[in-house]
């Protein structure tokens, strides 16, 4: 269980405010105007961000001050989510090792996570030489092998085709079902809430609110999600 | 708002360094204490380095302009190679241009030789006007390359919009490039001026005497034959104190980047026609002719001559080569580290501290870790790891202007990734950052090579055995063996170039 207590962060004229908890396991999006604060929310839970006030806790442990790198989290950014000097495999094995040095062990399980999202071969291939969807699968294989149990995505599909967007969820999903994680989704797209995520946290006015079910809350928007959503 | 990790690295490097830099400054100062100022003959040091700086840099950027402007809007064979040539002076070895200089414009130079035939009375090199005409040496191709930069900036529709307004070369000139020239002038005046106003080598091998005597050669003076410390002292608290008023006019003037952009090929305007190509062609003509005229006299009587160079040139050769590696090695250090924690944001104070060593000069530097380690060591034991650690700290500001602004691009680029991924230290290093920075990394080191391989500056302070190439050169010209010198030259502008060459390479390579 995640929990933030009592969060509060200023940069400059914005601010935001966040006081709630999610169940473990859950798949959970993230909804707001653009710049509500989204991304500050997951940066915050990333570790990429202090926040002013308030405490973060998983499973009862205080992670407010842990490094982003120690913290039980898999990100995946908007975009640069991959080194591209370094190829499928390197970007792939830094999950498991910063500094690269893997066991055989791990070399099997880094060649299994490739074919299981369907990039078997692929090692040698720096990214540049893939195709988007290709390139989000390498990271989705490095959030497989990580096996973190929260993993944040900051609309790192948002550069890809519907079809393509929705195959990469459904992989998404499958990863978060095998690892047991709890995922939480940025969007802005209404469908990929519905289709993905059972709760949503509502984002606004500076604060985030604790999740409330999806389909109720797009159903019966408030005013300022309304206006977002038009 | 705060970032969770922080890169204490930076912050060490840059306290160290500023303690350096003020710590020798103190040093001096406190040397300089209850003693009875200056002379006459230092006050006339400090009134000619005032005024060859103000005459070289108007000089410089006066002349450049018309080069700039026929490079501007000519195109011919070896234009590129031209720009690129302009770069050169930079990390060619002041003593080598020196050499060069003496050997057109010297006693037995070609100009002399001419002179005397048609029956004309000889010009000297030596004294102001020579260290005069090194500086516009130097500073000329900086100068072009520069206002040219300025040229190239003038988006290319307005001159398309001149022609079809029929404008002459007389308003295009009045509405379009004075224009452009007012704003840019400025910053290449004073960028000159602050390197003319620092100016040691020159003034060592071509000046001296009364009335060519600038302020970084009365200080070795005073250190080096009276042994008066507290006068070197108080002439260092002299030249940083010009250096400071210098720097406060850069309030008002914006200094431009020296190098780095590309002067790539633009599709700009071709310029009028007629006599107007004629005074291009000459001006680039003569641009060309100074800049490589003594460069290849020089070549030309040194380089059959460097088999039989003596023993020692070579010793001195390989000790240079050592001192620049290491020199390189330890500029990087620093360099890398502190881009690193600029990087990252909030630390205005460690890019300045990086920019200090523009303003301390390695004589004063060099003075006052004397005065600081003369207590624990002996001169000829400090000589050389002073030489070293002063040509790494010299090289700085130029090795950060290379790596600052990529070491941001990969902070805001990757930095998140690499934390997420618990890259630190060494992983992050080989995994992230050599391969990222490689390339400002080989141009910084090859700028910082270059410069330590050919410098001839805090090496002078120390009365050593053991000189390294440039300083033994210096004493072949002292001892008038003016063949091996040219040698020894051509060998010394061979290293310069093949280190910055092989340190950018391998950058690029990487």
């Amino acid at each position: 269980m995640l929990e933030l207590c009592d969060i509060a962060v200023t940069l400059g004229e914005f601010a935001l405010a966040a006081d709630l908890s999610i169940p473990p396991a859950s798949h959970m999006a993230v909804i707001g105007a653009s710049g509500s604060g989204k991304s500050t929310l997951l940066s915050l839970i990333g570790g990429f961000l202090a926040p002013d006030r308030g405490r973060i806790y998983w499973n009862g442990n205080d992670i407010t001050a842990l490094p982003p790198g120690r913290r039980p989290v898999s990100f995946l950014f908007q975009d640069q989510n991959l080194f591209p000097h370094l190829s499928v495999a390197q970007n792939v094995g830094l999950g498991l090792r910063p500094d690269l040095r893997l066991s055989s062990d791990q070399r099997a399980r880094l060649t299994r996570a490739l074919e299981e999202v369907g990039l078997a071969g692929m090692e040698t291939r720096r990214p540049a030489s893939l195709s988007g969807g290709q390139q989000s699968r390498v990271a989705l294989a490095r959030v497989l092998l990580r096996a973190r149990p929260l993993l944040l995505l900051d609309e790192p599909f948002a550069a890809l085709g519907p079809a393509l967007k929705a195959e990469m969820l459904e992989l998404v999903a499958r990863i978060a079902d095998e690892t047991q994680a709890t995922v939480l989704m940025v969007t802005h797209d209404p469908q990929d809430a519905r289709s993905f995520a059972p709760q949503t946290i509502l984002i606004d006015k500076g604060t985030a609110h604790a999740p409330t079910a999806t389909g109720d809350l797009l159903d019966n928007p408030p005013p300022g999600l309304r206006a977002y959503l038009g | 708002m705060q970032m969770i990790r922080r890169e204490p690295g930076g912050i060490l490097v840059a306290s160290l360094l500023t303690l350096l830099i003020l710590g020798t400054l103190a040093a001096v100062a406190w040397q300089a204490r209850g003693l009875s100022g200056l002379g006459i003959w230092d006050w006339r040091a400090v009134w000619f380095t005032v005024w060859q700086a103000v005459l070289s840099a108007a000089l410089s950027a006066l002349l450049a302009i018309p080069v700039a402007r026929a490079l501007a809007r000519r195109r011919f064979p070896g234009r590129a190679a031209l720009v690129t040539l302009l770069g050169a002076p930079f990390i060619l070895p002041v003593i080598v241009a020196i050499m060069g200089l003496i050997s057109v414009f010297g006693r037995n130079g070609a100009i002399n030789d001419g002179l005397r035939l048609v029956g004309l009375p000889e010009i000297s090199i030596y004294g102001w006007q020579g260290v005069i005409l090194a500086h516009v040496f130097f500073n000329l191709p900086l100068s072009v390359r520069l206002i040219l930069q300025g040229w190239q900036a003038i988006p290319a529709e307005r001159f398309r919009l001149a022609e079809s307004l029929g404008f002459a070369p007389a308003d295009i000139s009045r509405h379009l490039e004075r224009p452009m020239l007012r704003s840019v002038l400025p910053g290449v005046w004073l960028a000159v001026f602050l390197v003319c106003l620092t100016s040691f080598t020159v003034a060592l091998a071509l000046g001296g005497g009364p009335s060519a005597t600038t302020v970084e050669l009365a200080i070795y003076q005073a250190f080096r034959f009276d042994f008066g410390l507290g006068r070197a002292a108080m002439l260092g608290l002299v030249q940083i104190g010009l250096s400071l008023a210098a720097m406060t006019l850069a309030r008002w003037i914006t200094i431009p980047a020296a190098f780095g952009t590309g002067l790539q090929e633009s599709q700009g305007p071709q310029g009028p026609p007629g006599w107007h190509k004629g005074v291009d062609m000459l001006a680039i003509l003569l641009a060309t002719v100074f800049l490589l005229w003594p460069i290849l006299s020089v070549t030309a009587s040194g380089l059959p001559r460097i088999p039989l160079l003596p023993a020692d040139v070579w010793v001195a050769a390989a000790r240079s080569v050592v001192m620049a590696a290491s020199s390189t090695f330890l500029a990087l250090l620093l360099c890398l580290t502190l881009a690193l924690t600029i990087a990252r944001g909030n630390a205005h104070w460690i890019e300045m501290a990086g920019m200090l060593p523009i303003v301390a000069s390695p004589l004063v530097l060099g003075t006052g870790l004397f005065i600081l380690l003369r207590g624990w060591f002996s001169t000829d034991a400090m000589a050389l790891p002073v030489t070293v650690a002063i040509n790494a700290i010299m090289a700085l500001p130029f090795g950060l202007r290379a790596l600052i602004p990529a070491a941001r691009t990969l902070h805001s680029d990757y930095g998140r990734l690499a934390d997420s991924m618990e890259m630190q230290g060494l992983a992050r290093l080989r995994y992230l950052i050599l391969p990222r920075l490689a390339r400002p990394l080989g141009f910084a080191g090859g700028l910082a090579a270059a410069l330590a391989m050919g410098d001839l500056g805090v090496i002078t302070l120390f009365a050593t055995d053991q000189p390294t190439l440039p300083l033994k050169l210096y004493q072949l010209m002292n001892s008038y063996r003016m063949t091996d010198a040219s040698a020894c030259a051509v060998l010394l502008m061979a290293i310069s170039f093949t280190l910055f060459w092989l340190f950018d390479r391998g950058g690029r390579l990487a």
